[in-house]
């Protein structure tokens, strides 16, 4: 028998560690599903496809910017000393990812400010004159718009590594202490980007492209959840502990019905029957691939913050 | 340069919680928060069951995870005795600190900053002990120098049988347990 009696009693503290709620992980999901869009927008813009008005790298940057403005908000409203945010740019921590983080966010809004400068919509051209020549100045050099692509490219990436490491690098709560959470929640935001675009495009040609993308991504994903799974399964008793609390704890039917069943395995199967002809393209599928990509990052950060070097740990 | 820690033998703690209140006394902790708490751990098989009464704090780390995750410099090391403190002033209040501490021991003040156990620094530097240590009744907690080879801590800690907590989690936590 080990029983621990504890006389403390700190509000968001005990009886299990509950400090962040749906704002940490809907910030984490916005970020990563910025982080896609940057990827795929990047890429669109890098092969040149912003040349055709239908296509969505033609609005995609104006709308990561309004997505990472709403997922900025959630972290800032999760901030217990509001007034002390720009506290966040008076250093620069490096041990500390949440430090990292704030410093990439600079670079992530010119990155997509400029990928959104590569084609202004046209209900603002000629509103801003500086962007109106900006953009004109862009497009007389073609070497400057791979550059863009390549710049949102590899800051998305950058970011939706971050999502991951935020959390990896806590050793004290076993659950998010892995080496492929990084890769969990980039591929994660990959698959929830590649939907929304195949969710809010008109072109068709664009819709069986991102629908055969997110095929990969979700293959892909169901992979890295394995590999995720054994890993903490065949470490140490603390983190088997941390992964039954999704795997059969109480976690567990938000994990394999929201997160696997509806978020990875139903929409691949019908986005797989919809490639082949077999259905017609429809919202379904994307709409459940986000909510997925929404539903893990819930599961993870409350799952995460319960998990614990336990008491049994404590008594030894 | 000095390195604080504190030495609490649970053979002679009953858990009064006199500590407890003290450190709520002196450092005006608001209410509904503890600075400083007991553990009683019951462990074994009965009837051969063994009870240990801990009163457990801020472990100061050697190796802090809260300084290690803090984005803005809040939670820093401070110069005197390698106390782990909170700058208030500089503190955001992301609660970074708070999930990187696998001891639980940091809270998140009522006017929004990260607070925890400062070891009484400010009692300290005027060379009294830490309010807990002072007023133990049983005189069970001791506070002092772990790199002075004759200090009470370190004598304690080389003729005692101790442990730290959760010394698996790689912080090197600075109380020490005598058993």
């Amino acid at each position: 028998m080990n029983e621990s009696t504890i006389t403390r009693h700190n509000t968001l503290i005990d009886p299990a560690l509950h400090i962040w709620g749906w704002e940490i992980p809907v910030y984490l999901f916005m970020g990563g599903l910025v982080a896609g869009i940057m990827i795929i927008a990047g890429y669109f813009t890098f092969k040149g496809q912003y040349k055709h008005n239908y296509f969505s790298s033609f609005y995609l940057p104006h709308v990561s910017l309004i997505l990472l403005s709403g997922g900025m908000f959630a972290l800032f409203l999760d901030l217990e000393y509001k007034i002390h945010v720009w506290r966040l740019y008076t250093t620069f921590q490096i041990t500390s990812p949440m430090s990292w983080g704030a410093w990439i966010l600079l670079f992530i809004y010119p990155a997509l400010w400029l990928n959104s400068l590569v084609r202004i919509p046209q209900t603002f051209q000629g509103r801003i004159p500086l962007f109106d020549k900006l953009s004109v100045r862009i497009n007389a050099n073609p070497r400057a718009i791979k550059f863009i692509g390549v710049f949102n490219m590899l800051l998305g990436t950058l970011l939706g590594i971050y999502t991951g490491v935020l959390l990896s690098s806590f050793a004290s709560r076993p659950l998010w202490n892995s080496s492929m959470l990084w890769m969990l929640f980039l591929v994660s935001g990959l698959s929830s980007a590649a939907a929304f675009v195949h969710l809010i495009t008109t072109d068709k040609y664009e819709r069986v492209l991102l629908a055969k993308a997110d095929n990969s991504f979700l293959t892909l994903e169901l992979f890295v959840f394995g590999g995720f799974i054994t890993g903490m399964l065949t470490s140490t008793r603390v983190h088997v502990e941390a992964i039954m609390f999704i795997l059969a704890g109480p976690y567990a039917p938000a994990f394999w019905v929201f997160v696997i069943g509806m978020g990875v395995v139903i929409p691949l199967f019908l986005q797989l029957l919809a490639v082949n002809k077999k259905i017609m393209h429809t919202p379904v599928a994307p709409i459940m691939v986000i909510a997925g990509g929404l539903i893990l990052r819930f599961v993870i950060v409350y799952a995460g913050q319960v998990s614990h070097w336990t008491k049994l740990s404590v008594l030894k | 340069m000095a390195r604080y820690g504190m030495v609490i033998d649970t053979t002679k703690c009953v858990g009064c919680m006199d500590c407890v209140v003290a450190c709520k006394t002196e450092n005006g902790t608001p209410e509904g928060f503890n600075r400083d708490w007991i553990n009683y751990v019951v462990s074994g098989e009965f009837p051969t069951l063994n009870m240990e009464i801990r009163s457990e704090r801020c472990n100061h780390c050697d190796n802090p995870p809260c300084v290690d995750s803090c984005p803005t410099g809040a939670s820093h090391v401070h110069d005197v005795g390698k106390v782990v403190l909170v700058d208030d002033k500089l503190c955001i209040g992301c609660k970074a600190c708070i999930a990187a501490c696998p001891y639980d021991a940091r809270y998140i003040h009522p006017e929004g900053y990260a607070d925890k156990c400062t070891f009484c620094i400010h009692r300290v530097e005027q060379g009294l002990d830490p309010a807990c240590v002072s007023v133990c009744p049983t005189r069970c907690m001791y506070f002092g120098d772990l790199d002075d080879p004759n200090s009470q801590v370190s004598k304690l800690l080389n003729s005692r049988k101790n442990h730290t907590l959760i010394p698996d989690a790689g912080t090197k936590p600075r109380v020490y347990y005598l058993t």
